[in-house]
């Protein structure tokens, strides 16, 4: 029989909130036929982790199926009574989590959790284990014996979601669902996760559903794709179609906020959606994109749009689908005056910067002898992966930890004390940051209003009238409604509680704003809008920013100049062009092509074997050599390469001549053996 | 792992040196003239200094303090002021009774609670659940003379089926002796079920809403397998943290479920010490409880290392 | 609650009055919760009680009739009369005002200081933090009801000995809570953005820091209040009560147990009643409040 792996009817799915029924998922239809890998795109609250549960028929208490069906290969997944349903999840449909670490139990060692999957199948003790060393063995964990015993918390984020992997395919399924799989994983892990799901897929035959937000991920990873917004689908298609050609107004919206190669904040501004995203389960009559439609006519408030099929499996909701690359653009434009104002001197100068850390008889060292310069005006992104320093050294710039002897920061040509606390008001007031977080960024207990004028009082001194009036100068820059300025944090989205943070951190007029991964806890929709406005506030104003951020793509918008660090040491430095192509640092290489792009596959994968090391106990020579692809010889083991000016203002940390590495990195390099001491159990 | 325990013991150890000085100030320093204070404003003072220069409390403070120090650390508990007799007789005696029926409390107490306690969770918000826990916290938060008196009353007087002291008559066997101190025990056991089955229902609670929770159900395993084996080991561990700090509400019960029932144990002999003012009694006392907690806590520290994998096997990360 | 994004949409524009009005909604909240209720009115009465003791109370606390010693209940003593004669009504009636007058002060200087410490602790950690916390343990090893014993042996009972060693062992146990609320707080980001305008510390920790632990700090103002009834009326059993002049409920009981094998039990019965309600009632409130701020 060829039943699809699982399909979906007009499912509607209701939440009961004090005492109303709010519909979180509307009639949604959707197919995964057999061995397809299908993806469902959409942002928080459009209802897709509900979509993944209910297969699971795992609601919570006052969640309920009010009508429709699910059927997975042929069975009625709603008629089934609590053995079947556990029959149907220990054979039929298995799911892999968005945080592997919470998901396994941290008091079972790995192995008898994934032995248990084999056990409920009626294998016994011995076999149950072989089995599961196995599969650990399939999920590429090195050392697979030595992982059974292990218990999560002694695993990486990579290794713990291998682990997840591994117990959903234990039951080899029909239908794999993976909900966010690689959210909060580093780029070069998350590369390998994928790639790892993609060939299990092709091992297994299993069907995929691929939940995520990220478009790119799931253009690597799914043939199809159906776009979720607040509950309902409203465009599907194969996923090349759907991303080069969108017809409904949302999808083209949201492709269009995403930072592109080529996009450059000199040149264009994000394009947005505006208005905001509708809460789980609010009540939308007519299109449920109604609100934000820049085409939005009467009928589209009074009458549902259908389903309108557009050829060869490509079907959009909307009724006037025919028009929907012709979205008007909501980006506004430059401001004026905005030309790069970067003249070259450098107003921030980092030399030898370094922070150790010991605890406990180790010794972790943070930064290593990092030198770094940032021009006035300009936009220095710094890149890298966890554990790579990046926030220690925002933190050591801020003066909020105090770097080792012998660091020299400087402002302006003036030394800056390491402490904050020994600083003068005038360098306090030029270098502030925004945090990722604006929750735990805002003090939940204060108005906007307080929030800001605290700063404006305490780093420039305005009071009275005077303050009230920089307060509501201060909003309009950032475009925050100045009727808002009475509310509370808890009040406000995430946009607007950034713009808030963003507006604190520009009440003194600072010369340098760190910002330190400001939009990462964003929606994509909302991300655009504030990458738009630090991009407009860094023209108007002329601030210089440090950048950090672990997403490529918002990086090349932004920055002028690339840093980029590895293990508390500067890989290398230089202009945003020259950083993003050969030649650049392997990791640069490798970092790169780790990212999926939506444009496709534009770059050949470079795989980097083994886990980050940790950093109380690097590696010997070039720190990067354990994962190297171009690992050259015995000298990277042995040899900690200089920073070497390659070009003009270009610099590269590699023993590899730059003309030897412009010529290799015209291909991918050949794939690297790993050497027997190196386990990616351990981080 | 061992890293972890000498930490802790380093701690303890420091802990129970400034509970010496605690109990020191309290007992020497406060009293000012603790002659004085012992004999009273009317006695005359020359029977004062005497007294003074008897038990040393006329020498400079640093010098009374390491001489207290040094006795005690050889063993030394000195000698009672009211009945002339060595604390440590005095202590020893009276330890063991309070121990016999500290045990019996604990033995009781201990498996109901954490039974009730994941009842209570496994029936969240029905009416067992909010029998087990308000019913638990209102008779923790009574005062064990309250509970004892009512209890007395019941099964002492008007059913008649307990004994009111908790004193045997000499020679009972084990049995006839249980019998005397159920009622004492049962006061123990309703003032901390409450608050051990409540931690326990809190912490099964959380194992219950964990994600390794939902992922034991979503592997399709049995729930009455999921909660044995997934959720059980995670929730009992607060719980041995907190089994521990009881024992300090249990001493302190003790005194006054002692001097109620008329038993012969360390609570009764610290009250009697305090009506009398005999100072070395008290101090000795005092500190004796001090270092049964700590050592309480150092248990329960063991225990919980030993079946946290997280500390067991310090991670990689 | 309103939650908006971009000023183009329609929005609801929130009021100065945001906070009194989320702090009327826990209150309504709280109302309809059947335990605050009960608790409430019985914590009202005695209050009353405690104010107005010898205006309500049908006879003279005070008044001794050695020759209708230990009689049982009856029409002209409804609680009976205790060992000298007194009526047991009155005395239950008048007992409430002591109690509730030391405990709420001996907690309030223990929320206090225990605030004050736990803040300053919290905040700046290292050797402060250490040495504080190892104190705090010591103090702690030891149950209440024994530290004030030593205590009263060496300095005698008074009101201001129980409030004074209630009061020091309360703030230690609210120390650590507010301590380790701060530790949670003070990770967050709000924090660091204050640290980098420069502000002094005690800005930070009463200003910033403070209204976001006050949550903890009212639920343990509430337990510890029930836990000092508690003690004090464990002490006044124990024979130390602070003025044996007054009525008092555990001194009552403290004189009046011995009587039970000989069968008099309203001596004892109806004061223990007394004190359970008052705790229980306090207990109660105690739990609605903290569940409340669950939410």
């Amino acid at each position: 029989m060829n039943e699809p792996a699982i399909q979906l009817q007009d499912l509607e799915v209701v939440y009961r909130v004090r005492g109303v029924d709010r519909p979180v998922l509307r009639s949604l239809s959707l197919t995964v036929e057999k061995g397809e890998s299908y993806g469902l795109v959409g942002e928080s609250g459009c209802g897709k982790t509900t979509a993944a549960f209910t297969i699971m028929r795992y609601l919570p208490r006052n969640g309920r199926v009010v009508s429709g069906s699910i059927h997975a290969d042929g069975d009625d997944l709603l008629a089934m009574g609590e053995a079947e349903v556990r029959r149907l999840r220990a054979s039929t449909v298995s799911m892999v989590y968005q945080n592997p670490g919470a998901a396994l139990n941290p008091a079972i060692r790995v192995g008898d959790q994934i032995a248990e999957v084999f056990r409920l199948r009626g294998h016994d003790k011995g076999e149950s284990l072989d089995r599961a060393q196995e599969m650990l063995r399939k999920v590429q964990i090195s050392d697979p014996a030595g992982g059974m015993r292990r218990y999560p918390h002694q695993l990486s984020g990579g290794g713990q979601q291998r682990v997840v992997i591994a117990m959903a395919l234990a039951s080899d399924p029909t239908l794999l669902i993976l909900d966010e799989p690689t959210t909060g994983l580093d780029a070069t892990v998350e590369a390998e996760v994928l790639d790892l799901v993609a060939a299990l897929r092709q091992e297994f035959g299993t069907s995929v559903l691929f939940i995520s937000h990220n478009l790119a991920v799931i253009r690597k990873m799914c043939e199809r794709v159906g776009v979720l917004y607040a509950g309902r689908l409203v465009e599907e298609g194969e996923a090349e179609t759907v991303f080069t050609e969108p017809r409904h107004p949302y999808t083209v919206g949201l492709l269009r906020c995403i930072p592109r190669g080529g996009l450059r904040k000199d040149r264009d501004r994000l394009d947005t959606i505006p208005g905001y995203l509708p809460q789980l389960g609010a009540h939308l009559p007519g299109c449920v994109f109604a609100d934000r439609c820049g085409l939005v006519k009467e009928i589209c408030r009074t009458d549902e749009p259908p389903l309108h099929p557009l050829g060869n499996g490509h079907s959009s909701r909307c009724h006037f689908h025919d028009k929907a690359a012709a979205v008007p653009y909501t980006g506004s434009s430059i401001p004026a005056g905005a030309a790069a104002t970067a003249n070259g001197e450098g107003l921030v100068k980092l030399e030898n910067a370094s922070k150790t850390y010991s605890h406990e008889g180790s010794t972790v060292r943070a930064l290593v002898d990092v030198d770094l310069s940032i021009a006035a005006g300009e936009t220095l992104g710094l890149v890298g992966e966890s554990g790579c320093g990046k926030t220690t050294l925002a933190r050591v710039l801020l003066g909020l930890t105090p770097a080792d002897e012998g660091s020299i920061i400087e402002l302006d040509g003036r030394r800056l004390a390491a402490r904050i606390v020994k600083r003068d008001a005038a360098q306090v007031r030029a270098l502030q940051t925004v945090f990722q977080n604006p929750d735990s960024a805002l003090n939940r207990r204060f108005t906007v209003r307080r929030i800001i004028g605290r700063a404006l009082t305490k780093l420039v001194g305005a009071r009275g009238e005077q303050r009230e009036q920089r307060l509501r100068e201060i909003a309009s820059s950032v475009r925050f409604d100045e009727r808002l300025l009475s509310a509370r944090p808890v009040q406000l989205s995430g946009g607007l509680k950034q713009r808030v943070a963003i507006g604190r951190a520009f009440a003194g007029e600072p010369r340098v704003v760190v910002c330190d991964e400001p939009t990462s806890a964003l929606d994509v929709s909302v991300q655009a809008a504030i990458l738009n406005l630090l991009a407009d506030l860094q023209a108007e104003e002329g601030v210089t920013y440090l950048f950090i951020s672990h997403d490529l793509g918002v990086v090349r918008y932004l920055a002028d100049r690339i840093a980029v660090l590895y293990l508390g040491r500067l890989m290398e430095v230089g202009r945003a062009e020259a950083v993003f192509n050969p030649p650049h640092h392997p990791y640069t290489e490798a970092l790169l092509s780790a990212v999926p792009t939506l444009e496709g596959e534009e770059r050949p994968r470079i795989r980097l074997e083994g886990e980050i090391p940790s950093a109380s106990d690097p590696p010997s020579g070039c720190v990067f050599h354990t994962r190297c692809p171009r690992y050259l010889g015995a000298i990277c083991d042995e040899q900690e390469p200089p920073l070497a000016e390659v070009e003009r203002g270009h610099f590269i940390r590699c023993h590899i001549p730059v003309d030897e590495l412009r010529r290799i990195q015209a291909e991918p390099p050949p794939p690297r053996v790993l050497q027997p001491t190196e386990s990616n159990t351990t981080s | 792992m061992a890293r972890f325990l000498l930490k802790r013991l380093g701690l303890a150890a420091i802990t129970l040196w400034l509970l010496s000085v605690l109990v020191f100030f309290g007992a020497q320093v406060l009293p000012g003239n603790v002659a004085r204070r012992i004999l009273g404003p009317f006695a005359d003072q020359a029977a004062v200094e005497n007294l003074n220069e008897e038990l040393g409390t006329d020498q400079p403070i640093l010098t009374q303090y390491w001489n207290w120090i040094t006795d005690l650390l050889s063993g030394d508990l000195g000698e009672s002021l009211a009945l002339g007799v060595p604390v440590s007789e005095l202590i020893s005696d009276t330890f063991v009774n309070s121990a016999k029926l500290a045990a019996l409390a604990f033995v009781l107490v201990v498996p109901l609670a954490i039974l009730g306690g994941v009842v209570a969770a496994l029936r969240r918000d029905t009416l067992t659940d909010r029998v087990i826990t308000t019913g638990g916290l209102s008779l923790s938060v009574l005062p064990e003379f309250v509970t004892g008196i009512v209890l007395i009353l019941v099964f002492g007087l008007w059913l008649d089926i307990l004994p009111v002291s908790a004193v045997a008559p000499p020679g009972s066997g084990f049995f006839t002796q249980l019998k005397y101190l159920i009622l004492p025990a049962l006061v123990l056991v309703l003032l901390l079920f409450g608050y051990i089955a409540r931690i326990t229902r809190a912490g099964t609670m959380e194992a219950l809403d964990a994600d390794y929770t939902r992922t034991a159900v979503l592997k399709g395993l049995p729930r009455r397998t999921v909660i044995r084996r997934h959720v059980l080991r995670n929730s009992l561990l607060p719980t041995i943290a907190v089994v521990a700090t009881q024992t300090g509400y249990l001493i302190g019960g003790l005194v006054v479920i002692e001097t109620l029932f008329n038993y012969p144990g360390m609570g009764r002999l610290i009250v009697t010490a305090t009506r009398q003012k005999d100072m070395p009694v008290l101090e000795a006392g005092v500190l004796i409880v001090g270092i049964v907690f700590l050592v309480a806590m150092l248990v329960a520290d063991l225990a919980y290392s030993l079946l946290n994998p997280r500390i067991r096997h310090a991670g990689a990360e | 609650m309103t939650v908006l994004e971009d000023p183009t949409a329609p929005i609801i524009i929130p009021t100065r009055d945001e906070a009194k009005i989320a702090r009327r909604e826990r209150i309504r909240l709280l109302m309809r919760s059947p335990a605050f209720v009960v608790g409430l009115i019985i914590l009202a009465f005695w209050i009353v009680c405690a104010i107005f003791g010898s205006l309500i109370a049908p006879q003279n606390a005070q008044a001794d009739d050695i020759l209708n010693k230990l009689a049982a209940p009856s029409g002209d003593h409804l609680f009976g009369t205790d060992r000298l004669g007194r009526d047991v009504l009155s005395r239950v009636i008048e007992g409430a005002r002591t109690i509730l007058i030391m405990a709420p002060l001996a907690t309030l200087l223990g929320t206090i200081v225990g605030t004050a410490i736990g803040l300053v602790t919290g905040y700046y950690r290292g050797a402060i933090d250490e040495v504080s916390m190892r104190v705090v343990d010591a103090l702690l090893s030891v149950p209440i009801i024994i530290t004030a014993l030593l205590a009263i042996a060496a300095v005698g009972t008074s009101r201001l000995t129980l409030i004074l060693v209630i009061g020091v062992v309360f703030a230690m146990i609210i120390a650590k809570t507010v301590r380790a609320a701060v530790l949670g707080e003070r990770e967050l980001d709000y924090v660091q953005a204050a640290r980098l305008r420069n502000e002094r510390s005690p800005y930070i920790m009463f200003v910033e820091i403070l209204p976001n632990v006050m949550g903890p700090i009212v639920v343990e103002f509430t337990v510890r209040l029930g836990y000092a009834i508690f003690t004090i009326a464990t002490l006044a059993f124990l024979g130390f009560g602070a003025d044996p002049s007054i009525p008092d409920w555990g001194t009552d009981i403290g004189e009046h147990y011995s009587f039970i094998s000989a069968g008099v039990w309203w001596a004892v019965l109806f004061p223990a009643i007394a004190i359970a309600t008052l705790i229980v009632a306090i207990n109660l409130i105690a739990d609605s409040i903290a569940q409340t701020f669950e939410r």
